[in-house]
């Protein structure tokens, strides 16, 4: 059986396959640590006019925001390959992300706000779930792409050009994480309001 | 987070306020003003529980596999880019772990460079004899660990150049700096050995002022500013490494960029 056919076969049964529950929460807890080491190194030299509180920044001080930091780095990265990878040779990406059709988005963005969208089918993204879960996937993108051009700015120099130059790769980094929790905010407030979607993503059921 | 472990009860705050130290002023207010907060008490002694001493001994494991990849991915011949004199920030901002008027100073009649370890001619320095080896010119971006960065313009001879005139072994691993006020520093041969790694004399023409390192700095834009020694006083080259100040207390060992 190829690959297709055996996700297909999946499908039917299973709402999330095991493979992207372990991803998910492999990712949930890298990207946890990520922003929360992150928000002690931006505390380091504020980009703006504040700072995170210290109560919720990882690490103590900088030393250890940065072991932090650049631990769960290799975390978050090769679980995304393999994430992102298997999305896309699976099919699912293409299954459960495509087509995004605008008028579906502003149709199913008026449902949601009004509280009548529908989720009896959890196998079934609506059009406002497609648009944030492939957003977040491309933020998760750059926000590892201007990351490293942020860490290696000289040995990977043509990267940080590519995002501007060295400072400006990290106001980019910055508004990256920015993107990252606000779709973490709705997204765990969404998941909680629908509590069969957790389980789903716990039990794949 | 070392030193949390081998004293325990040692102050927290001593150590933010040593980190504090080496931030521009807008940062280091709000840093001690959060440490000085009740929540921050708690906050520390919470966290514990996630920065134990497991967390603590893998996350520093993690940190040495990192100074390994960051071996392989230095390329000796990759140039950090150069900057136009108009883009060199002024002032260049003065760094530390002491207020500038805390920084060393050296009297340069009497300064000698101590030249240790591997090296056929282990005769020292005197500042005339360093001035006359042949000048290199970089502008340059100074990268902080904090995240900031500044471009500076530094004058001074190639340390690869010096190495050879020494008969130092470039088959060792390291070299090792010592500085004025005891701050110490150790690099991989290879940075050493890079083509804009300079034994900084001048900055922006002119002789080094106190500031930024009087008399001689290391300057290295492959690698983070606390990498980049001032007020260099020794180097040996060795095949052990003898850590530096902010390695021990944390930062990542390599440190490039």
């Amino acid at each position: 059986m190829t690959a297709e056919i055996v996700a297909t076969t999946e499908a039917e049964t299973t709402i999330h396959p095991l493979w992207v529950r372990v991803c998910h929460w492999i990712n949930a807890l890298a990207i946890l640590i990520m922003i929360g080491s992150g928000w002690q190194i931006y505390n380091a030299s504020p980009l703006f006019d504040f700072v995170f509180p210290r109560q919720i920044a990882l690490g103590n001080w900088l030393a250890g925001a940065l072991l932090w930091h650049f631990a769960a780095m290799w975390v978050l990265v090769i679980n995304g390959i393999v994430y992102v990878t298997l999305g896309i040779v699976t099919g699912r990406f293409r299954r459960k992300l495509f087509p995004i059709r605008p008028a579906d988005v502003i149709a199913d963005l008026k449902a949601a706000l009004t509280f009548r969208l529908a989720h009896d089918d959890l196998s079934r993204y609506n059009a406002v779930q497609k648009l944030l879960y492939t957003g977040v996937i491309l933020a998760g993108i750059v926000i590892v792409l201007s990351g490293l051009s942020i860490w290696k700015p000289i040995q990977f120099q043509e990267l940080t050009a590519l995002f501007g130059g060295y400072d400006a790769a990290r106001y980019v980094h910055f508004f990256a994480m920015v993107a990252i929790v606000g779709f973490l905010v709705m997204h765990v407030a969404l998941a909680l309001i629908v509590p069969k979607s957790l389980r789903a993503m716990i039990t794949g059921r | 987070m070392r030193q949390r472990k081998i004293i325990p009860g040692v102050d927290p705050k001593l150590l933010i306020k040593d980190a504090a130290k080496l931030m521009p002023d807008a940062s280091r207010r709000g840093f001690l003003r959060g440490a000085a907060s009740l929540g921050a008490l708690t906050f520390l002694t919470g966290c514990d529980i996630i920065d134990g001493e497991t967390a603590e001994s893998v996350l520093r494991k993690v940190s040495e596999f990192n100074d390994g990849v960051q071996a392989a991915l230095f390329s000796p011949t990759k140039l950090a880019p150069t900057y136009p004199e108009s883009a060199i920030t002024r002032p260049f901002p003065f760094n530390g772990y002491y207020d500038e008027d805390e920084a060393p100073v050296v009297d340069g009649k009497t300064y000698k460079l101590e030249v240790a370890g591997l090296v056929e001619n282990k005769r020292s320095w005197t500042l005339e004899e360093l001035y006359a080896l042949p000048e290199v010119s970089q502008i340059t971006r100074h990268v902080c660990v904090e995240g900031w960065s500044a471009i500076g313009s530094w004058q001074g001879a190639r340390l690869s150049e010096f190495l050879m005139h020494i008969g130092a072994d470039t088959r060792a691993k390291y070299v090792w700096f010592q500085c004025a006020e005891g701050y110490t520093n150790t690099i991989d041969m290879p940075t050493a050995l890079h083509p804009q790694t300079q034994m900084t004399f001048k900055f922006a023409n002119q002789i080094l002022p106190r500031a930024y390192g009087f008399p001689m700095k290391i300057r290295m834009p492959t690698k983070l500013g606390f990498k980049n020694p001032k007020y260099v006083v020794a180097m040996e080259v060795t095949n052990t490494d003898k850590g530096g100040y902010w390695e021990d207390k944390g930062y990542n060992w390599f440190s490039g960029l």
